[in-house]
């Protein structure tokens, strides 16, 4: 691994010993983070996958209804009935925060009162088809406001664990060895200076022991 | 926040969503669809809801809008049935989130 390119000094020291403290527990933090998401994204996305294969299969069932319906009706009377909606549905988007992800909630208002009285034709010259399955599809409608809600959700926190796991990953096997290392190469090279300065005293204690030594002598 | 809901789809597929009051917009060609998308993404469209048959040709639309709280692009079957595209929308999330697989094993 590589040292960083520092000066070798006591306060470098401390101000990598101090990165390298944040830098462990921010690892800590986001890695706990990322277990949370983990956990919250698979239970989200099980949960997904089962109500997206059950809307599917409402929603092919509706469609069937409607062959039925366009089979008995003519074209331009169906287009016609179907043309002006008596309803309009409104989209409230609010946000939620699942671990700081704000994730979109869907709700939908509409402007009809009696659900009873959904339809946009008379009744004289449409088929009951036509009134089943525009119902249907008026039971299916909240199904699949939350199964878009459902799925955005997993997209964006699926783009959130991505980030947390690199984050966590370059921290782990990068940003943490690297301070390590150069710590310990700092610590080393200071140890060695002292080491050095230590024996060229002993070697000048020596040396004046000798001097003083000689001078004695004479 | 209001927002729309927007169907995109061939013809028929879309004829009963009007009923609910859902807008809906007929898709014509994969070039217009795309140019559709884009501006119904601009405009007041939260949640855009589109025929897989209709998505098939442009689906990097869907990557374009990932990261995006808003629009959510939902494929949905269309009348002749589902190409599976919905589903695959589901994995490739689990996927990029865990990265690998581990749903959808079969």
């Amino acid at each position: 691994m590589a040292i960083m390119n520092v000066s070798p000094t006591r306060m470098e020291l401390t101000r990598l010993k101090k990165r390298l403290k944040t830098a462990t527990r921010g690892h800590k933090l986001l890695k706990d983070k990322r277990d949370d998401l983990m956990k919250k994204f698979l239970e989200l996305v099980r949960r997904n996958k089962e109500f997206r294969e059950t809307v599917e299969q409402r929603i092919l069932n509706m469609y069937t209804g409607f062959a039925v319906a366009s089979a008995v009706m003519s074209p331009e009377m169906l287009e016609e009935s179907l043309m002006l909606p008596k309803e309009n549905v409104e989209l409230d988007v609010t946000t939620r925060n699942v671990m700081s992800v704000n994730v979109p909630v869907f709700e939908f208002s509409t402007d009809v009162e009696n659900l009873q009285d959904i339809y946009s034709y008379g009744f004289q010259f449409t088929s009951g088809e036509l009134d089943s399955s525009v119902a249907a599809l008026r039971d299916v409608l909240p199904y699949l406001l939350q199964l878009a809600q459902m799925e955005k959700s997993a997209q964006l926190l699926a783009e959130e664990i991505e980030k947390t796991r690199r984050r966590v990953n370059a921290l782990e096997y990068v940003q943490i060895p690297t301070l390590q290392e150069t710590i310990k190469h700092i610590s080393m090279k200071l140890d060695e200076n002292e080491r050095g300065n230590l024996s060229r005293l002993m070697k000048i204690k020596d040396m004046m022991v000798e001097q003083s030594r000689k001078s004695m002598e004479n | 926040m209001h927002k729309k809901i927007a169907v995109v789809g061939d013809r028929e597929s879309i004829l009963g969503f009007r009923a609910v009051g859902f807008h809906t917009f007929e898709s014509v060609s994969p070039a217009e669809d795309r140019a559709l998308i884009g501006r119904l993404a601009r405009d007041e469209f939260g949640v855009i809801f589109i025929t897989e048959q209709a998505l098939e040709p442009i689906q990097d639309v869907l990557e374009t809008y990932k990261d995006e709280k808003i629009p959510a692009i939902i494929p949905i079957p269309s009348k002749e049935g589902t190409l599976g595209l919905g589903m695959k929308n589901v994995k490739s999330s689990v996927e990029r989130a865990v990265g690998a697989d581990i749903l959808f094993k079969d």
